[in-house]
C-alpha cells in the first residue's frame, strides 16, 4: 500500500491490491444514490457530484483545515460531535450504515467492534497516530478492513524541542524572558546565569529515533554521550549503560526518550534523581510516567537536582503545583511534536490515502464465503 | 604593583573588581559623582583603565589620562574604545575574545528553538492554567530550516555548526567573501535576509555595521522570517524592529541585547513572536571567571614587561 505514503500499520489478510485481484471473482455493485437523499441535504449549492460520506471520529487536530479544503470532495459525518450512538447520529443524519466505507479518527475517541460491526461496507480506516490502541483490530482482521496510520514520523521536531528545553533550562531563558517583561526598564545587569554545552555529560535513556536525533544535535554542542537502552546497540559507538542509576551517575545531563510500558514506568525513579545529582538537569520529552512525578517535585524542592525540563506529565494536563513556583524548570504542554510543518505532512498523507482509496473504485458488497 | 593605578569605568565580575582591587591602585569611576574630580586628584598615576561592553574609553577620557599605557576591556566587543586614538599613542588594548565563542553560540541556538518553538510562550501557557482548557497551537520546526549569519567570524561559524546539527542550511555574509567556507555567501544583507529564515546577527559593531539590520533587511527577512540578535543592540534599527513586529511584517526576534540598555521597548512586552534577554550572551559563570582572567593577566603581562595575552592594538 505504498500508494499514499501513509504506513499500513495493521494489514489484514486482504490488502488493497489483493482486492483488485479478487474483484473479478466476486460480484460488485457501485453505490447507487442510495445516500445521494441524505446527501441532497448536505450537498453545495453547485455541486451536483454526489459527495463520498466520511465518519469522522476524534476529531484529530488536522481536521479543521482538512475539512476546510474538503468541503467539495467528502461529505463529513462527525460523529465526534454527537453524544448519540452511532447508529442513532446516523439516522439523525439520513444516512445509511452501509454507505460509509472510510473512517478517519485519532486517540479520542474509540473505533470499537460495535461501530465497525455496525458499518458493513467499512474497508478503510485512517488514524493520525502512531498507536492504534483505540480501534479494535481484531473485528478489523475479520472483516478485512484496512488500517493505516498517517502519522509523521516526528523524531526532528521533538529533538528539537528537547535541546531547546535544555539551553532554556541552562540559560534560564524562560526565566529571564519573564524578568525583562516584568522589570523593563529598571532591569539591572551583570546577572549571572548560563552554563555552556561543552563538555557536559548527556545520558539518554532510550536510544531510538528520538533519542538518537538528540544525542546526533547535542555531540555538535561539544557534549559527551552516552545511554541506556533495552539492550545495547551495534552499531552506535556511544558508552552503553545497562544501568539506569549508573548512567545518572556519570552523567550531568539526563534525558528521558524511551517509549513507556510496564518496565519502564517510574524508571527514572529517587534513587535515579539522586545520583544524578545537586547540578544536575532533566528533560522529559517521553512520557509523563516514566518519571516518578512525586519523587520529582521533592528532589526539585529539595534542591536533590538542579532542574527540568519537562514536556510530559503523569495525569495531563494537570501538573504539580510545586513546579509552577520554581524558576529551575521549564513547562510545556506536550507540545514537542506540535509543529505546523508536521501537520501539514499528516493532513497531506490523509488526503492521498483517502484519494487512493476512492479513486480506486473499490466497494465491496460482504464477501461471498463459498 | 599595588601603587599602579587602575581605573574601572563601570561595574563588572565582583571576582575580577576584588581581584583588581587586590593587586593595584583601584578607583572606581562611579565613586566621584565629578569625573573631573577624580581627574584632578589622580589622574597621573592612572596607568591602566578596565572597561566592559558598555563602558570603555573615549577620546576625551584617553586625553585627560596622560598616563594611560592600557585599556583592558571585560569584553570582546570594544565599540566603546576609540581604538585609533589608541593606535595614535601607543596605548595597548586588550579584549577577551574565544572565551565566549561556545557559550554565545549555544544562546544563539537556544534563543531560535525558544522563539520557533515558543518555549518561552509555553511555559507561561502551563504556569498560567491554559493547558487545562486546550492545547497550545502549532509551532514552527526549525530542523531543515536555512540559517542566514551576519558575520562569520569565531561566534558566526560556531553558531553555524551547531546549527547544521539540526540539517540546517547556511548562508552568510561578511565584508569579504571567506575562500575557504562551503557556507553560500551573499554580498548584501539584504539578499541574506531574502534567502534565508533565521537571520543571526553575530559581527562586530563598528561604523559600518550600525544599524545593519534596517527597514529594507526586515522586510527582506519578512513575515516568516526570523530574526536573532546576539551582537549589539545598535547591530538593529530597533524603532524599525519594533514597528515591524508590531505591524506583523517580521515573524518574530530573539534579542539579547538593546540599542539603549538596561532600556527594553515596552511595546515588545506583550508580544508571543519574541523572546527577550537581559545580555546575558557571556554571562556564564565558567566565561565570566575566564574574561576577568584574562583581564587580570593582560594587565599584569604590561606591567611586567611581557607579551600581552590577547592585543587588540
Amino acid at each position: 500500500m505504498g500508494k499514499c505514503g501513509a504506513k499500513v500499520k495493521f494489514n489484514s489478510s486482504l490488502s488493497l491490491t489483493t482486492f483488485r485481484q479478487i474483484r473479478s471473482t466476486i460480484q460488485y455493485h457501485f453505490p447507487q444514490a442510495q445516500s445521494s437523499k441524505a446527501m441532497a441535504d448536505k450537498h453545495t449549492d453547485n455541486d451536483t457530484k454526489e459527495l463520498q460520506p466520511l465518519l469522522v471520529f476524534g476529531p484529530p487536530l488536522l481536521f479543521p483545515n482538512f475539512e476546510a479544503q474538503n468541503l467539495h470532495n467528502y461529505h463529513f459525518l462527525k460523529a465526534f460531535s454527537s453524544k448519540l450512538p452511532l447508529h442513532q447520529f446516523l439516522a439523525k443524519h439520513n444516512v445509511e450504515p452501509s454507505s460509509i466505507q472510510a473512517i478517519l479518527c485519532n486517540p479520542f475517541q474509540k473505533v470499537s467492534a460495535e461501530v465497525i460491526r455496525l458499518l458493513p461496507s467499512l474497508s478503510i480506516i485512517v488514524t493520525t497516530s502512531a498507536g492504534t490502541d483505540h480501534i479494535d483490530l481484531a473485528e478489523c482482521s475479520h472483516r478485512g478492513i484496512q488500517v493505516v496510520s498517517a502519522a509523521v514520523d516526528h523524531a526532528e521536531d521533538v529533538a528539537d524541542m528537547t535541546v531547546g528545553l535544555l539551553i532554556d533550562i541552562m540559560w534560564k531563558i524562560s526565566a529571564a524572558d519573564r524578568f525583562v517583561r516584568k522589570w523593563g526598564h529598571s532591569m539591572p545587569l551583570n546577572l549571572s546565569f548560563g552554563s555552556k554545552l561543552e563538555g557536559k555529560r548527556v545520558g539518554i535513556v532510550g536510544l531510538g529515533k528520538i533519542g538518537g536525533e538528540v544525542a546526533k544535535r547535542l555531540e555538535v554542542f561539544g557534549c559527551t554521550i552516552m545511554y541506556n537502552s533495552r539492550n545495547q546497540k551495534p552499531f552506535v559507538s556511544y558508552p552503553f549503560y545497562s544501568n539506569v542509576v549508573e548512567l545518572a551517575a556519570n552523567s550531568d545531563i539526563f534525558v528521558v526518550s524511551c517509549s513507556l510500558n510496564e518496565k519502564t514506568r517510574h524508571i527514572v525513579n529517587r534513587e535515579v534523581m539522586l545520583a544524578l545529582g545537586k547540578d544536575g538537569i532533566i528533560v522529559n520529552i517521553g512520557r509523563g510516567a516514566l518519571i516518578d512525578e512525586k519523587e520529582l517535585v521533592r528532589c526539585l524542592m529539595e534542591g536533590e537536582i538542579g532542574g527540568a525540563g519537562l514536556d510530559v506529565f503523569e495525569n495531563e494536563p494537570n501538573v504539580p503545583k510545586e513546579l509552577l513556583q520554581l524558576d529551575n524548570v521549564v513547562l510545556s504542554p506536550h507540545a514537542a511534536s506540535m509543529t505546523s510543518n508536521a501537520l501539514d505532512i499528516m493532513r497531506e498523507r490523509v488526503s492521498e490515502c483517502l484519494e487512493a482509496f476512492f479513486s480506486s473504485k473499490l466497494v465491496r458488497t460482504p464477501v461471498l464465503d463459498d | 604593583m599595588g601603587s599602579i593605578g587602575v581605573l574601572l569605568v563601570g561595574r563588572v565580575f565582583p571576582y575580577l573588581e576584588q581581584e583588581l582591587d587586590k593587586r593595584y591602585k583601584l578607583f572606581r569611576l562611579w565613586d566621584y559623582p565629578q569625573k573631573a574630580q577624580l581627574l584632578s586628584q589622580h589622574a597621573a598615576s592612572i596607568r591602566a583603565v578596565v572597561g566592559h561592553a558598555g563602558a570603555g574609553a573615549d577620546a576625551d577620557l584617553i586625553d585627560e589620562l596622560p598616563k594611560l599605557e592600557i585599556v583592558s576591556s571585560f569584553s570582546v566587543g570594544v565599540d566603546m574604545i576609540d581604538l585609533e586614538k589608541c593606535k595614535a599613542k601607543g596605548i595597548r588594548v586588550t579584549n577577551t575574545p574565544d572565551v565566549l565563542t561556545d557559550e554565545v553560540a549555544d544562546l544563539a541556538i537556544g534563543l531560535t528553538l525558544a522563539l520557533l518553538r515558543r518555549i518561552c510562550e509555553c511555559d507561561r501557557y502551563v504556569r498560567s492554567g491554559k493547558w487545562k482548557k486546550g492545547d497550545y497551537k502549532l509551532t514552527t520546526k526549525f530542523s531543515g530550516k536555512t540559517v542566514g549569519i551576519v558575520g562569520l567570524g569565531r561566534i558566526g561559524q560556531a553558531i553555524a555548526k551547531r546549527a547544521e546539527g539540526f540539517n540546517c542550511s547556511i548562508c552568510y555574509y561578511s565584508r569579504t567573501e571567506k575562500r575557504d567556507s562551503n557556507y553560500k555567501y551573499y554580498p548584501s544583507v539584504v539578499e541574506l535576509a531574502s534567502n534565508c529564515d533565521i537571520l543571526v546577527v553575530a559581527c562586530p559593531l563598528t561604523e559600518e555595521t550600525h544599524h545593519i539590520i534596517n527597514r529594507e533587511v526586515i522586510n527582506a527577512l519578512g513575515p516568516k522570517g526570523f530574526l536573532i540578535n546576539i551582537g549589539r543592540g545598535k547591530h538593529v534599527d530597533e524603532a524599525e524592529l519594533v514597528s515591524a513586529l508590531q505591524e506583523g511584517r517580521l515573524g518574530g526576534a530573539g534579542l539579547d541585547v538593546f540599542e539603549d540598555e538596561p532600556a527594553v521597548p515596552e511595546e515588545l512586552f506583550g508580544l508571543e513572536n519574541v523572546v527577550l534577554l537581559p545580555h546575558v550572551g557571556s554571562a556564564t559563570l565558567e566565561t565570566r571567571t575566564d574574561m576577568a582572567d584574562l583581564v587580570l593577566g593582560n594587565l599584569e603581562a604590561h606591567f611586567l614587561g611581557k607579551p600581552l595575552l590577547t592585543p587588540l592594538v
